[in-house]
């Protein structure tokens, strides 16, 4: 069974939707200081879209750091974004450049911390996404 | 009524070298990047299409601004200031100033629509209606009130609900003649009002979660009572003041889909789960689109996926490709 890694800042939205998930979940770190995330199994990645509005800085810099390592990177399946559909066309602008730079499918999109209905889609889809790994 | 006016006592020099909350530079560094003003937008190229508009529709969107342009004028000149004596940072105080001004400016850009498109008379005929509207002046007075209240993070939710969920009764109008490609350079502008309010409800939601984690249980349940009442009273006022707009044209029903689904993105803010359920959520794809292009693109990779599911291609990629 493999997992999710997720990035959430102080706000805790991401942390929060995750945690609703109720899968196993491992967390980016939010600070330069503290030891950098190593995985070493599949996973789907859930990341906050930042930048609010232009998709300069949309990627967290922590979340960049982490798929720069290359045996991070070579074992992501796919990437779930949260967003908030105020930015317009930056809308989880995030999850399109990870899953281009990555080559694997944007699964989902969600606003804040998303609703039951987003826990319930993500929670079946991922079910069934890890049955066909 | 004479109230004692409440300033901070005590003000040292503000160091932006010694952060103690991150997000105020986050958020300081977004609302700056983010910076626009209406002279900036190309109203003029919407004159003919504001000619295609029958008189009615002209009307409706004149009283939907003039709406707009009160509620922004109350952020400006009483909501984002009242925050600032409650500040937890002189950083956060410098990010309420930003806000401040930012809905100063708002509430200027529907002046350069109006300007641009309408007669004087029209103009005053609009904001006359603004001042004699009753759901309108009731929404403004709900939370001037709490405004001049004593209660910090009452003032904090509030300001959310202005900034996440009473600004879209209006919002809505704009983005139909968007979608509907009338229009559209006032649209443009709407969307960097929109973009603006975000990061607005964003933050001060976030303030008020954080002075939150300090209170003790009770007054979490009371303040979480107050908030979910407060909507409710505004939602109901909120529904009449949307029928006073829109009934004339029959969109009304479509208006308060939006309004539920901008409700519960307030109330997510707060922290606060989704109230109004998606059956009444159900935004017309048409709007959402105007709003945000890519909001219903690959929405939902995981329900077409089935078994026809395959896994992207991974290719090697290296160093230069992340350097983004």
């Amino acid at each position: 069974m493999a997992s999710l890694v997720y990035f959430s800042s102080t706000s805790g939205n991401t942390k929060r939707f995750v945690e609703k998930l109720g899968v196993p979940a491992e967390r980016i770190p939010l600070y330069p200081t503290d030891a950098p995330l190593k995985v070493d199994e599949p996973y789907v990645l859930v990341v906050p879209t930042y930048g609010g509005g232009n998709d300069k800085g949309a990627v967290p810099k922590q979340v960049i750091k982490f798929l720069n390592d290359e045996h991070n990177r070579s074992l992501i399946r796919g990437v779930i974004t949260a967003g908030n559909t105020n930015f317009g066309e930056a809308y989880c602008i995030a999850g399109d450049i990870v899953a281009a730079k990555c080559k694997v499918p944007h699964l989902y999109k969600f606003e804040l911390f998303g609703t039951q209905d987003d826990v319930e889609a993500v929670r079946n889809g991922l079910d069934v996404l890890w049955k066909q790994q | 009524m004479t109230e004692k006016l409440t300033l901070i006592s005590h003000v040292d020099a503000i160091n932006w070298n010694r952060i103690e909350d991150e997000k105020d530079v986050e958020v300081w560094n977004r609302l700056t990047a983010n910076f626009w003003l209406p002279e900036k937008v190309p109203i003029s190229g919407d004159v003919q299409s504001w000619a295609t508009l029958t008189p009615e529709e002209q009307t409706l969107t004149m009283r939907v601004f003039t709406g707009l342009t009160l509620l922004d004028t109350i952020q400006g000149t009483v909501g984002a200031v009242s925050l600032i004596p409650d500040a937890l940072t002189p950083h956060e105080e410098a990010v309420y100033t930003n806000i401040a001004f930012m809905e100063s400016v708002h509430a200027k850009s529907y002046s350069s629509i109006f300007s641009t498109l309408c007669s004087t008379r029209e103009i005053d005929e609009a904001f006359r209606w603004s001042t004699e509207n009753q759901n309108l002046q009731r929404k403004a007075q709900i939370v001037l009130d709490y405004y001049h209240g004593d209660d910090p993070l009452k003032r904090k939710v509030a300001s959310t609900l202005l900034e996440s969920f009473l600004f879209y009764s209006g919002f809505y109008l704009p983005m139909y003649w968007s979608s509907r490609a009338t229009l559209t350079n006032t649209a443009d502008m709407i969307r960097l009002i929109i973009r603006d309010e975000a990061v607005h409800g964003y933050y001060i939601g976030y303030k008020f979660q954080k002075g939150l984690e300090k209170e003790t249980p009770e007054r979490r349940e009371e303040l979480k009572d107050y908030t979910f009442n407060l909507l409710y009273d505004l939602y109901d006022n909120e529904v009449q003041y949307t029928q006073d707009l829109y009934d004339p044209l029959g969109m009304t029903e479509d208006v308060k889909k939006f309004l539920h689904y901008n409700a519960n993105k307030a109330l997510m803010n707060l922290g606060y789960e989704a109230l109004f359920p998606s059956n009444i959520c159900d935004v017309s794809p048409a709007i959402l689109s105007a709003l945000s292009p890519n909001a219903d693109e690959n929405h939902d990779f995981f329900s077409g996926s089935g078994s026809s599911y395959v896994i992207g291609k991974h290719e090697e990629t290296t160093d230069d490709d992340w350097d983004f």
